[in-house]
């Protein structure tokens, strides 16, 4: 296709996505937003973010989970998500310590809802163990499953399950790999260590 | 059972061919956009209904030809009682992909061709929208046609 055409195409396309919405046609949004821990694909439905997803889990995947479990109507649309990706930037800029988004949990239900609910009383730079996260919701023999929760959480980042350690310190695992993982611990720990920088 | 796909893979898959085939029937600009547009906020709207696993491309192109027809009847004031409902080539229908090749030829070749065989118009009817008359209309077509065969076999015998 010829840039000319492309063009046109990107043009239709946009001009789509702003009528779709103003006809209250659009289920989920998205858009990819750059940053230190590769490209993030942002989604959000009208009651807020409903998932951040890592390029690893593959964008069309994740698209096609939106579609099946929120609706078919997903479309590119860079305006709902506009504040999302301006924490986010702040954040990685080390000037901002926690987000203020309206989040759309629907994607998670039962224990790892809660578990993931949970997670934000993990203040920016600090850890906890699985286990403690067991006994923090209340069921202490629930290790694995707070691991699951973990892993399976849909709004990485912003609800931090990157702060939940294995109780030897090692690092457990992450859904957007364990070098993302250790970018964002240090990241935060970088700020408070040096909170002049 | 397997949904369909996001809205958006749609677009993405078929926003190309299916301005193609506007652009064939109305010619470059506003008016092949306009029914582009319609086309797929149409689909839009009508798309958590569709069948799981439904022809998508075939769903958009009849979505595509009442948009250009609506089109064409805004612009060419001409009362008609029926929209026409067959649409016969099939060497193009189904494969929006030769519609590339149309953009080879002449303009009235391919207006022709987009009427009667995309729009499903009698001959008889399209002197109406392009002037001329039938028979010449007719030999227009029939000369797009052969050319666009004789690109598909080209095409072919190269893969």
């Amino acid at each position: 296709m010829s840039e000319l055409a492309m063009h046109e195409m990107d043009v239709l396309r946009q001009r789509l996505a702003e009528r779709a919405a103003a006809e209250g046609l659009i289920d989920v949004s998205y858009r990819l937003v750059d940053s230190p821990v590769g490209q993030l694909m942002l989604a959000a439905t009208e009651r807020g973010i409903v998932r951040v997803a890592f390029a690893a889990e593959d964008f069309d995947a994740v698209l096609g989970t939106l579609a099946q479990k929120v609706g078919v109507r997903v479309l590119h649309r860079a305006a709902p998500l506009d504040a999302a990706a301006a924490q986010l930037d702040e954040y990685f800029a080390h000037s901002r310590q926690g987000f203020e988004l309206s989040l759309d949990h629907r994607l998670s239900r039962g224990y790892r809802l809660e578990v993931q609910l949970a997670l934000p009383s993990i203040g920016y730079g600090h850890t906890a163990s699985y286990k403690q996260m067991a006994a923090l919701t209340g069921r202490p023999a629930a290790v694995r499953a707070v691991g699951t929760a973990c892993a399976t959480n849909p709004l990485p980042i912003l609800v931090p399950c990157h702060r939940v350690l294995r109780s030897d310190g090692s690092l457990g695992g992450y859904l957007g790999g364990l070098e993302a993982k250790q970018v964002l611990l240090d990241l935060e720990h970088d700020r408070l260590a040096d909170p002049f920088s | 059972m397997t949904a369909n796909p996001a809205f958006e893979l749609v677009v993405r898959r078929h926003g190309t061919a299916v301005l193609r085939m506007c652009t064939a029937l109305l010619g470059p600009g506003p008016d092949a956009q306009d029914a582009w547009s319609e086309t797929f906020l149409a689909a839009l709207r009508a798309y958590p209904s569709l069948a799981a696993g439904a022809n998508i491309e075939a769903w958009l192109i009849t979505i595509a030809r009442h948009k250009a027809i609506d089109i064409l009847r805004a612009n060419h004031p001409i009362p008609m009682d029926e929209v026409p409902e067959t649409v016969v080539l099939p060497e193009v229908t189904g494969q929006l992909e030769l519609l590339e090749s149309l953009a080879s030829l002449s303009e009235l070749q391919r207006k022709v061709i987009g009427y009667h065989y995309l729009l499903g118009f009698p001959y008889a009817d399209i002197p109406a929208y392009l002037g001329g008359n039938p028979a010449s209309l007719r030999r227009a077509a029939a000369d797009g046609i052969k050319a666009l065969r004789s690109q598909h076999h080209e095409a072919e015998e190269e893969s």
